[in-house]
C-alpha cells in the first residue's frame, strides 16, 4: 500500500506517468504543449493532403481526377482544417510549452482545463473529418460557409460540421482564458507588463481576441443551426431574413481570427530576430502598442470582404481606409525587424532563416492585402486567384513559417538535442521555393480573371497553374522532411546547451535543455 | 477579507475567468444581438433595399410637375415556388408625390390550394427610403385556390425629395411559397406605419 503511494507521489513529482493515460490525463503544460504541436502537425498533414487534390486536379485544364462536387469538398475541408485544426492549436502548443517558461511559472493557470481543451479538439476533428463519409458528402460550401448555401443548399453534414465548429471554438475559448490567467497571474516577481517578452504579449492580445471573437463564431453557426433544423429565418429571405447579415456576422469574427492566426507569429519572431542578429529588438514598446493597435482595428473593417455585396458608398469609404489604416502599426513591425537585423551581427541557422522570409514575404502579402482594401479595385479582384494568393502568402510564409521558425528556435529546449541544420536548412530553401512557386503566379492568375473555387479553367490560364501545382507538390513533399527532421532530433543528436543561441534572451533558456518535466517551482525574480 | 492592493499578492483565478467568462458570454449575446440591430440599422439608412410598411399619404404632399422618374417592376419566384407572377406594367413613368397605382398578376396553376408572400427589394438601395407605398400585396400573405389567378394590387409614391441624380427606381418582388412554413414573417407582414419620412 505505502509503496503504491510512494510510487505515486514520485511520479507526481519528479516526472510524467508512463503509458497511455500519461497523455489522457496529463496537467503538464509541457505534456499539452507537445499534444497540441503533434496534433497540429497531423493535421497541416491532412489538410496539405487535401491541398494536393486541389492543385492535383488544377494541374491541367479539364475535369481530370475528382469531380466538382469532391473539389468543393476539398476546398472547404482544406480551409477549416488548416486555420482551426493546424494553425490555430500550434500556436495554442507553443503557448502552452513556451508561456510558463517565458514568465517563470511553474505551469498553465488552470491545468486541469488545460487537459480538457486540448482533448475537444481531436473529438472536434474527428466529427469534422468524419463528415468525408457521409451521404451527401462532407461540407462544399467554402470555409466561409456563407448563407444560403451552407443553409439551404448545405449538404445533410452541415449539422455536425456545426457542432464541430461549436467543439471547437469552446476549445479555443478554454485555451484562450488559461493563456490570460497564466499571464495575469503567474508572472515571476519583477516581471512587470512592459518586461514582458513580445511572445507572452502577442499572445495575451491574441488571447483578449479569441474570446472577443470565438463567441460570434458559435452565435452565427447557432443561427445556422436553428435555420436548418428548427425554422427560424436568420438568413432566409422567404421568411423575413437576410443572407448578408450572415456575411457581417461571419466576417465580424472572420476578420479578428486572421489576426489571431498572424499575431503570435509575430511575437516569435520578434524573439528570433534579435537572437540571430545579437541585437535587442528594436522598438520594443512600439511592438506592444503596435499589436494593440493592429488588434483594435481588426474590429473595425469586416466589410471590406464584402464590398461586392452591396456596401453604400459611405461605407465602402470607411472599411476601405480603415483597413489601410492597419498597414500602419504593420509597417512599424516591420520596420522594426529590419532595424534589429540592420547593422546586426547576423548568422542564418534555420530559425532566422525563416524569420527573414517571413518578414519579406508577409510583407508581399500585406501588400496584395492594401491593394485589395481598395474598394474601386476590389470589384475587379473580389473571389479571384488573387484573393487566394493574398491571404496563401500571409498565412504559408506568415503563420506557418513562424511556426517553424519556433519550432526550430525552441526544439533543443523541448527535445535536449540539436536539430539536423543542414537539413533543416533544406526544409527551408525546398519550403520557400516550392512556396513561391505555389502562390506566387496565382497573383497573375486572379488578375487574368481566373475565379476561385473552381475545378476547371480556361486554357488561358493553363500554364500559371501548371507552374503553381509543381510548386504545391514541391511545398507539400518537403513538409515530410519537416517530420523526419523532428523525429531524428526527438532521438538523438549534439546534445543541446541551456541556452544553445548565443543571442537569445528570456527566462526559458535559464532552465536546462530538455526543460525538465517541472519548471520553476520557486518562481525567479527578474531584475 | 477585503483584497489589498499589495502588489505581491496572488490574483486569484476565479476572477479572472470570471471576467473572461463574462466576456464570452457577453460576446455571444453579441452576435445575436447584431440580428436586431442589423435590421433597425437597414430601416434608418434602407441599404438592405427593403421596402418600409404601409406609409400615410399626407394631404399637403403635391406631385412634382418638373421631374420624372421611371419605375420598373420585376417579378419573380423564389426556389421551387410553381406560381406563374409577373407585373401586369413593366415599366411606368410618374412624377414624384404622386400615388400610382400598379397591378402584379399571380397564377396558382397547381392542383391544390397554397399560400405565397411576396418580399420586396429597391435598387437603387439608395431610394429605398424614398420609395412609399400605401397599399401593397406585400404586406400580407396571398392564398390562392388551385387553379385560381388574381391581380394584386401596388400603390406607391415616390418621395418628392428622392435625390436628384437617381432618374429610375427597380423594385423587385420574390415570391415565396408558405403553405407548408405557416411562419408569419415579421419583417414583411407586420406593416408598421411609417409617417415620419413624409
Amino acid at each position: 500500500m505505502s509503496a503504491v503511494a510512494d510510487t505515486h507521489a514520485q511520479a507526481h513529482h519528479h516526472g510524467p506517468a508512463s503509458g497511455i493515460t500519461r497523455w489522457l490525463f496529463t496537467t503538464n503544460h509541457k505534456d499539452i504543449g507537445t499534444m497540441y504541436l503533434v496534433f497540429s502537425f497531423t493535421m497541416f498533414l491532412l489538410g496539405g493532403t487535401m491541398a494536393m487534390v486541389i492543385r492535383a486536379e488544377l494541374f491541367q485544364p479539364g475535369l481530370q481526377i475528382v469531380q466538382p462536387e469532391f473539389f468543393n469538398q476539398m476546398t472547404t475541408m482544406h480551409g477549416l482544417i488548416m486555420v482551426f485544426g493546424a494553425v490555430m492549436p500550434a500556436f495554442v502548443g507553443l503557448a502552452n510549452w513556451m508561456l510558463p517558461l517565458m514568465i517563470g511559472a511553474p505551469d498553465m493557470a488552470l491545468p486541469r482545463m488545460n487537459n480538457w481543451s486540448f482533448w475537444l479538439l481531436p473529438c472536434a476533428f474527428l466529427i469534422l473529418v468524419s463528415t468525408l463519409f457521409m451521404s451527401g458528402g462532407a461540407p462544399n460550401f467554402g470555409w466561409t460557409f456563407y448563407a444560403p448555401l451552407s443553409t439551404t443548399y448545405g449538404p445533410p453534414s452541415t449539422t455536425f460540421f456545426i457542432f464541430a465548429v461549436h467543439i471547437m471554438g469552446i476549445s479555443s475559448i478554454m485555451g484562450a482564458i488559461n493563456v490570460i490567467a497564466t499571464i495575469l497571474n503567474l508572472r515571476a516577481p519583477g516581471m512587470t507588463l512592459m518586461k514582458m517578452p513580445l511572445f507572452v504579449w502577442t499572445w495575451l492580445i491574441t488571447a483578449f481576441l479569441l474570446i472577443a471573437v470565438m463567441p460570434v463564431l458559435a452565435g452565427v453557426v447557432t443561427m445556422m443551426l436553428m435555420d436548418i433544423n428548427f425554422g427560424t429565418s436568420f438568413f432566409d429571405a422567404s421568411g423575413g431574413g437576410d443572407p448578408v447579415l450572415f456575411q457581417h456576422v461571419f466576417w465580424f469574427f472572420g476578420h479578428p481570427e486572421v489576426y489571431i492566426m498572424i499575431l503570435p507569429a509575430f511575437g516569435a519572431v520578434s524573439h528570433i530576430i534579435p537572437a540571430f542578429s545579437r541585437k535587442r529588438l528594436f522598438g520594443y514598446a512600439s511592438m506592444v502598442y503596435a499589436v494593440g493597435a493592429i488588434a483594435l482595428l481588426s474590429f473595425i473593417v469586416w466589410a471590406h470582404h464584402m464590398f461586392t455585396v452591396g456596401v453604400p458608398i459611405a461605407g465602402q469609404l470607411f472599411f476601405m481606409y480603415a483597413t489601410m489604416l492597419i498597414a500602419v502599426p504593420t509597417g512599424v513591425k516591420v520596420f522594426n525587424w529590419v532595424a534589429t537585423m540592420f547593422r546586426g551581427s547576423l548568422t542564418f541557422e534555420a530559425p532566422m532563416l525563416f524569420a527573414v522570409a517571413f518578414v519579406i514575404l508577409f510583407t508581399i502579402g500585406g501588400f496584395s492585402g492594401l491593394m485589395l482594401a481598395i474598394a474601386p479595385a476590389d470589384f475587379q479582384y473580389h473571389d479571384t486567384y488573387f484573393v487566394v494568393a493574398h491571404f496563401h502568402y500571409v498565412l504559408v510564409p506568415g503563420a506557418i513559417f513562424g511556426i517553424f521558425a519556433s519550432a526550430y528556435f525552441w526544439l533543443p529546449k523541448w527535445t535536449g538535442h540539436m536539430y539536423d541544420e543542414t537539413l533543416a536548412k533544406t526544409h527551408f530553401w525546398l519550403s520557400f521555393i516550392g512556396m513561391n512557386l505555389a502562390f506566387f503566379p496565382m497573383h497573375f492568375l486572379g488578375l487574368a480573371g481566373m475565379p476561385r473555387r473552381i475545378p476547371d479553367y480556361a486554357l488561358q490560364f493553363a500554364d500559371f497553374n501548371m507552374v503553381s501545382s509543381i510548386g504545391a507538390f514541391m511545398f507539400g513533399a518537403t513538409q515530410l522532411l519537416f517530420l523526419a527532421i523532428v523525429i531524428k532530433c526527438v532521438r538523438g543528436g549534439e546534445k543541446a546547451a541551456a541556452k544553445p543561441w548565443e543571442g537569445a534572451e528570456g527566462l526559458e533558456w535559464t532552465v536546462p535543455s530538455p526543460a525538465p518535466y517541472h519548471t520553476f517551482a520557486t518562481p525567479p525574480e527578474v531584475k | 477579507m477585503p483584497r489589498t492592493p499589495d502588489k505581491h499578492a496572488p490574483r486569484s483565478n476565479l476572477r479572472v475567468v470570471s471576467w473572461c467568462l463574462a466576456g464570452t458570454l457577453g460576446m455571444f449575446a453579441f452576435g445575436f444581438a447584431m440580428v436586431p440591430l442589423y435590421d433597425v440599422f437597414c430601416d434608418i439608412t434602407g441599404i438592405n433595399g427593403k421596402t418600409g410598411g404601409r406609409y400615410e399619404a399626407s394631404a399637403t404632399e403635391e406631385r412634382d410637375e418638373n421631374r420624372t422618374v421611371t419605375v420598373q417592376f420585376i417579378a419573380q419566384n423564389g426556389p421551387e415556388m410553381p406560381w406563374h407572377f409577373r407585373p401586369v406594367t413593366r415599366s411606368i413613368v410618374v412624377h414624384p408625390g404622386e400615388p400610382t397605382t400598379v397591378n402584379f398578376y399571380a397564377e396558382n396553376p397547381t392542383g391544390q390550394a397554397m399560400v405565397a408572400q411576396a418580399v420586396p427589394s429597391l435598387a437603387p438601395a439608395e431610394g429605398t427610403l424614398y420609395f412609399h407605398k400605401t397599399e401593397c400585396f406585400c404586406f400580407n400573405q396571398q392564398p390562392l385556390e388551385a387553379g385560381e389567378s388574381t391581380e394584386m394590387p401596388l400603390i406607391f409614391i415616390v418621395d418628392r425629395d428622392l435625390p436628384k441624380h437617381i432618374t429610375k427606381l427597380t423594385l423587385s418582388y420574390t415570391l415565396y411559397d408558405q403553405t407548408r412554413a405557416g411562419k408569419v414573417s415579421k419583417a414583411v407582414s407586420d406593416p408598421k406605419t411609417t409617417t415620419d419620412n413624409g
